[in-house]
């Protein structure tokens, strides 16, 4: 293996770890906003680095520039879903944590709370 | 590439446990949430396979699904926010 590969294949590996961390998170913790916070920085990180390991392992300018701007895009736009997706379920009234100590946007939105067991 | 075939089992792994979660809810928001790891982890394993299969080709179908990936999300954010209010 030359040096290249090993840095793909680490890369690769790194960022697989990421995302199953990712699935890890979304069904073990226990409200919306920590599942879409896990979810959020383990796929939009996880992602880029497996796409940079495979644009590194193919080697050809296309696909590195093809993948490069996968990479861009995913680092761009992984943050602002999590946001947006977050803020909805906020304010559709989706049941928060019982650990949660504070609540920064309990005086700007009005709430209802979903009825039915919290999971 | 036997060194590729840990990583893709644990994008399957993931895409199971995300999978898990879209079944069991209990707000349309999780549903979102976890179907966007299931559909990262499917855009990882396409890209696992543009190595594999050494093509070019593949690789621009990740950067097409990474950007319907993104729309989806705000859609169905809007979906969320929406019945809410």
């Amino acid at each position: 293996m030359s040096a290249a590969d090993v840095i793909a294949t680490a890369l690769i590996w790194i960022g697989a770890a990421l995302i199953l961390l990712a699935g890890i998170g979304v069904l073990r913790l226990p409200d919306v906003l920590t599942r879409a916070n896990a979810a959020t920085k383990a796929t939009g990180l996880g992602l880029a680095v497996i796409l940079a390991g495979v644009a590194i392992e193919i080697g050809t300018t296309r696909a590195a520039v093809v993948l490069g701007l996968a990479v861009l895009i995913q680092l761009l736009t992984s943050p602002v879903s999590g946001h947006v997706i977050g803020r909805a379920a906020y304010r559709s009234g989706a049941p928060l944590w019982e650990g949660t100590h504070t609540d920064d946007l309990a005086t700007y939105y009005e709430r209802t709370e979903l009825d039915g067991p919290r999971d | 590439m036997t060194l590729l075939d840990p990583p893709l089992l644990a994008i399957a792994a993931a895409f199971l446990l995300a999978l898990v979660r879209v079944l069991r809810g209990p707000s349309v928001a999780d549903r979102a949430v976890a179907a966007d790891v299931a559909l990262y982890g499917a855009i990882a394993a396409i890209a696992l396979l543009a190595v594999r299969e050494g093509s070019e080709q593949l690789a621009d179908v990740t950067l097409v699904a990474t950007l319907l990936g993104f729309l989806a999300t705000v859609a169905l954010s809007l979906l969320v926010g929406r019945r809410g209010s």
